[in-house]
């Protein structure tokens, strides 16, 4: 039942750091793969093999390197040196706010490396990606905020080990989480800055002028971040390790769901709606639990 | 000891009219002056390492003759700040400059000969810090404007070349700003603080054009509005409890002493331009660079702040404290926002100064160690790296014609070495591992034990700050071939040499944030609370990881793709396959269109009118609210 | 392994086609024939992709165009003509202003012939630039490891 508290206290943070580093590409990469099946089924398709996103990434690896000016590449490997930095300490049970500190840092070079390369349809990503980056930087700090309210600490690890269900103090922080999680998968309606798949918007937004391993980088960085941002949501269920991790991949499953019935919003919604939503769930969520203390 | 602290006040006056009077042709001029700044920087250093492992110590002055002379002086400047008016037929600066001289003479008259002051000066770590902006940051910015002002004239012919009297401006204001960091006698603290006062009005005033006029006549009467409650409170304080002193201030009973601690902060809410004095600091953006950087970034507004923090701990778990905070939050997060519809760079860095001022003053009104602690580490990280920005800024303006960040495409093709110590401002303002990030999230922890609201005004907030820099230093950095016209050389090396001390500053203090925290501010701390805040030390050693990191990343990352020629194929950027060139594309009937791209601004949503009256009235009715819940 | 034959993304362009066969590529990309379960996915960029579809006959407007996309495409790369007026300009290849196929200006490895073009061909055609794409990235590896001995 508890095995994987256990885990959480029998393997080092050095172990844990090291586990994320190895394992979380293949669990994202999987997820993907689930992801793209799943989304075809929903349309009536077959879908391509699990492991589309392997072959897709492997294939990226062998071809050309081509790019527009030399430094554009650079940003995309602090990016994802960033991502991976950041969910290690998010895994190594460091502090909650660091770990959303650095990935936004890491988000900023993935911005820079859109805006470095001077090309219309990547400037244009670039801009709605850091519309996105606002849209959701108050309710991914307010979810740490409200974390630290209910257990007093702002450390994964103990945050992890809180024994009482998180999901019953912070049910409003937990739908505007979900509701910024569509931003951070890069699901619609929110997929304004690069779109995956066969969606298309503004070319391919931020990555058009990113191409082979270039793309793979990034496409690799999106997997760490995902499996990342599941432990997030694992995090509001940590108290019953199984429920947690399926919880985890249920919303996983609702947000391909979302992505699956929704149309593009524009940017003027999307962060309209998100500062919104925010404001209604996170907000009040935290007040609520601010004047519980007193 | 003391001798150091009156020679840092006395040198600068010294240096000011000595720049007044020598002849502009004279020679040596520039080394005199760079000479003095070197000084300048010393001193400061110097107390910092005398003063390691001391206590605060008070020095005792006999005050008899320099009262009196301040007296004479201070009327002598409520002079010519009404005669200033009165030619320039504005009369409300001369209604606030007669209310406070007859507050303060009939003050003097009346209770003058039993006031006692034991101890006129004195020192402890929060004065050094200062000491160490004004010092350093300071005469940096002196030895910037070296450079600039000539440029100045040159694309500035209209107006009047006064050169010498800027040069003693500026370092009158030093002089001035040494005077309040120092004094422990709340009348010099006075003095001194008018005397920023006239200095910032006349240095805005500097171009003496219509904008530049009303500009400096803003400043001047939300300044003046500030000092005449600030006299108010010198008397209340008096008459109720024969008190001058400021470190005396701090042991009084909170009832008796209350009132006159929130006319001192209401006079550092003007002084630091919070809402809703806000306009002042956004209009001084007429007045040359260097002013700009010097008074309305690095130290004047930080002596607004200073008080503050001073007057502070008097307040502690008072509804006063709490609209304080609120005060602070309101600006930090309005203004916040504002600055993303800004285009102009001047304004943006404004904007954002006045909100990372709005943080600091909610930290003061928080009031706990942790909160004072990141106020402190928040006032040197903002110093350094603004300042940078505002030179940066000021040289951009001049290569390039403009200060609109629109123009400022390709900025890297054009000033590459600018942009890279742009860059590291930026970087400084808000980006992880630099010290800003770091008092962020220490205020975040200090803000959510006392107060969920401030939390979520600064969840929001951040975002917003992230917002309008990361766009503009996209701006900067995309890169277009075709765009050689370098411009560089031009820049002189007097602002070279600013620029280096400055980024080399930005990038040393948030190394040296360990030791600064443990040998200045904790013990300022200690004095203050008996306790120091746990930063967790796992936390900051993640931190340096990531500094370190980058520090040994980004220069090497940078050398590898620019020198080691790799055979990569170089394509144009994708224009729909319409590309005639790389910056061009084929339109209708064969013309050829260059590709333009601009940043998105958000007015609808962040419109400088809207909020900034909605900022001005919800901080109206806090201050209200918070004289009359005290004065009750 | 062939990881090419498992991942082509796919770049169309319409050249000057009537539409009929640009509804039949899409045609292939939708539920009923799912071009996605060979991992093929329809990109808007050349810099993504590995195939580029060009239907229509190439004039002197999109000859350009086309050159310029095709530079943009990182190697290996391949070229599928779909329909016949890629192939040879069909009807139109006397017009005043059509220079003809597609391999009038690039070099064109896939004919898909029809008019216009079904899908099941399209599909089969696609797949067939895959073995090509293959076939092209070995020698390309050859040529560089001969280049790395000299």
């Amino acid at each position: 039942m508890n095995t994987i508290q256990e885990m959480f206290q029998v393997w080092s943070m050095l172990e844990r750091m090291l586990a994320f580093v190895l394992l979380a590409p293949l669990l994202g990469g999987l997820i993907a793969g689930i992801d793209r099946r799943v989304s075809a089924r929903f349309q009536g398709r077959y879908g391509p093999p699990v492991l589309q996103p392997f072959y897709d990434v492997l294939k990226l690896f062998r071809k050309e390197r081509i790019i527009v000016n030399r430094f554009q590449n650079f940003t995309m490997v602090l990016f994802l040196i960033f991502t991976i930095f950041s969910g290690a300490l998010f895994f190594a049970g460091a502090d909650l706010l660091l770990t959303i500190f650095s990935l936004a840092l890491a988000g900023t070079f993935f911005v820079l490396g859109g805006f470095c390369v001077g090309s219309p349809y990547s400037h244009l990503g670039a801009e709605r990606e850091i519309i996105q980056q606002v849209a959701y930087e108050p309710m991914v700090i307010l979810m740490a905020v409200g974390m630290y309210q209910v257990t007093g600490s702002f450390k994964v690890s103990v945050i992890a080990q809180y024994q009482s269900p998180l999901i019953l103090y912070l049910p409003g922080v937990f739908a505007g989480f979900l509701y910024i999680l569509t931003i951070k998968f890069r699901k619609s309606p929110f997929d304004l800055s690069m779109s995956h798949h066969a969606h298309q918007e503004i070319v391919r937004g931020m990555t058009t002028e990113f191409s082979g391993p270039t793309l793979a980088l990034i496409e690799i960085a999106h997997w760490y971040e995902n499996v990342m941002l599941l432990g997030m949501v694992y995090l509001f269920f940590a108290f019953n390790p199984w429920l947690g991790i399926g919880i985890a991949l249920l919303t996983y499953l609702f947000e391909i769901f979302i992505d699956m019935n929704y149309a593009r919003f524009k940017w003027q919604l999307t962060f309209g709606s998100s500062w919104l939503f925010t404001a209604v769930a996170g907000v009040s969520n935290i007040i609520v639990l601010g004047l519980m203390k007193i | 000891m003391m001798n150091a602290l009156i020679f840092l006040i006395l040198f600068p006056l010294f240096i000011s009219l000595l720049a007044l009077f020598l002849p502009r042709a004279l020679p040596g001029r520039k080394v005199i002056g760079t000479i003095a700044n070197a000084v300048l920087c010393a001193v400061p250093i110097y107390l910092l390492f005398a003063t390691l492992d001391q206590g605060p110590s008070y020095f005792r002055l006999e005050s008899g003759l320099i009262n009196i002379g301040m007296l004479v002086l201070e009327v002598l400047i409520a002079a010519y700040i009404i005669y200033l008016s009165v030619r320039a037929k504005r009369y409300l600066p001369v209604i606030l400059v007669v209310v406070q001289l007859v507050t303060m003479l009939g003050f003097e008259f009346s209770y003058g000969h039993s006031i006692q002051v034991e101890h006129s000066m004195f020192l402890d770590k929060f004065s050094i810090i200062m000491a160490l902006i004004v010092g350093i940051i300071g005469s940096a910015i002196c030895l910037y404007g070296f450079g600039y002002m000539p440029e100045y004239h040159e694309h500035h012919p209209e107006v009047k070349d006064r050169r010498n009297y800027f040069a003693f401006l500026m370092y009158l204001f030093l002089s001035a700003m040494f005077g309040i960091i120092f004094s422990n006698n709340l009348m010099w603290l006075f003095f001194f603080w008018e005397v920023t006062t006239l200095c910032s009005f006349l240095l805005i005033g500097y171009r003496d054009d219509k904008a530049s006029r009303d500009s400096a006549f803003r400043a001047l009467n939300m300044n003046l509005i500030g000092g005449v409650v600030f006299a108010f409170g010198i008397v209340i304080l008096f008459v109720s409890s024969r008190t001058m002193e400021l470190d005396k201030l701090l042991l009084l009973d909170q009832g008796v002493v209350l009132l006159p601690a929130v006319c001192f902060a209401f006079a550092g809410l003007a002084k630091s331009a919070q809402f809703p004095f806000s306009s002042w600091l956004t209009g001084a953006m007429v007045a040359p660079t260097p002013v700009s950087a010097l008074l309305h970034s690095s130290t004047m507004v930080k002596a607004g702040v200073y008080l503050i923090l001073r007057v502070s701990p008097v307040m502690e778990n008072t509804v006063a404290a709490q609209m304080l905070t609120l005060i602070g939050g309101v600006s930090f997060l309005v203004t916040a926002l504002i600055a993303i519809s800004q285009s102009n760079a001047k304004k943006v860095l404004a904007y954002s100064t006045i909100s990372n001022l709005g943080l600091i003053v909610a930290c003061a009104g928080v009031n706990t160690d942790a909160a004072v602690w990141s106020a402190l580490l928040l006032i040197i990280f903002h110093a350094v790296a603004k300042s940078l920005l505002f030179l940066c800024v000021g040289i951009i303006e001049y290569k390039l014609g403009s200060r609109d960040i629109e123009d400022m495409d390709f900025l890297i093709m054009r000033l590459p070495k600018l942009t890279a110590v742009m860059m590291i401002g930026m970087a400084g303002m808000f980006l992880a591992p630099f010290g800003m990030i770091i008092s962020k999230f220490v205020t975040l922890k200090a803000f959510i034990n006392t107060n969920p609201v401030m939390a979520i005004i600064l969840a929001y907030g951040s975002a917003a700050t992230i917002f309008f820099w990361t766009k503009w230093m996209g701006k900067i950095i995309s890169i277009r071939h075709g765009e050689t016209e370098v411009r560089e050389h031009e820049v002189s090396n007097w602002e070279w040499t600013t620029l280096g001390i400055l980024a080399v500053a930005t990038v040393a203090v948030c190394i040296a944030f360990p030791f600064i925290s443990f040998h200045v501010i904790d013990p300022y701390l200690m004095q203050l609370f008996n306790t120091v805040p746990v930063v967790d030390t796992f936390n900051i050693l993640i931190v340096f990881v990531i500094m370190f990191g980058l520090l040994i990343i980004l220069p090497l990352g940078l050398f590898y793709y620019a020198f080691i020629n790799k055979d990569y194929k170089r394509v144009g950027t994708y224009l729909g396959g319409g590309n005639i060139s790389n910056i061009t594309y084929e339109g209708a009937m064969e013309s050829s269109q260059p590709i333009q791209i601009k940043n998105y601004y958000l007015e609808k949503y962040f419109g400088e009118e809207r909020l900034f009256y909605i900022g001005v009235f919800v901080s109206l009715t806090l201050i209200f609210i918070m004289f009359g819940v005290t004065a009750i | 392994m062939g990881w090419f034959k498992r991942s082509p993304w796919i770049l169309h362009y319409n050249a000057t086609s009537c539409n009929g066969c640009d509804i039949e590529v899409i045609v292939s990309l939708t539920p009923l024939y799912d071009l996605e379960r060979f991992g093929i996915i329809n990109t808007g960029n050349p810099k993504h992709a590995d195939i580029l579809a060009v239907t229509g006959s190439v004039n002197e407007k999109s000859r350009q165009v086309l050159i310029n996309l095709y530079e943009q495409m990182p190697n290996p790369k391949v070229i599928v003509a779909v329909g016949l007026c890629a192939i040879s300009g069909c009807v139109f290849q006397d017009c005043y202003n059509v220079m003809g196929g597609v391999d009038k200006v690039l070099p064109v490895d896939v004919y898909v012939p029809g008019c216009a073009a079904r899908p099941e061909s399209i599909i089969d055609g696609v797949l067939k630039a895959c073995e090509i794409l293959e076939e092209k990235y070995s020698q390309q590896k050859k040529i560089q490891s001969r280049l790395a001995k000299i």
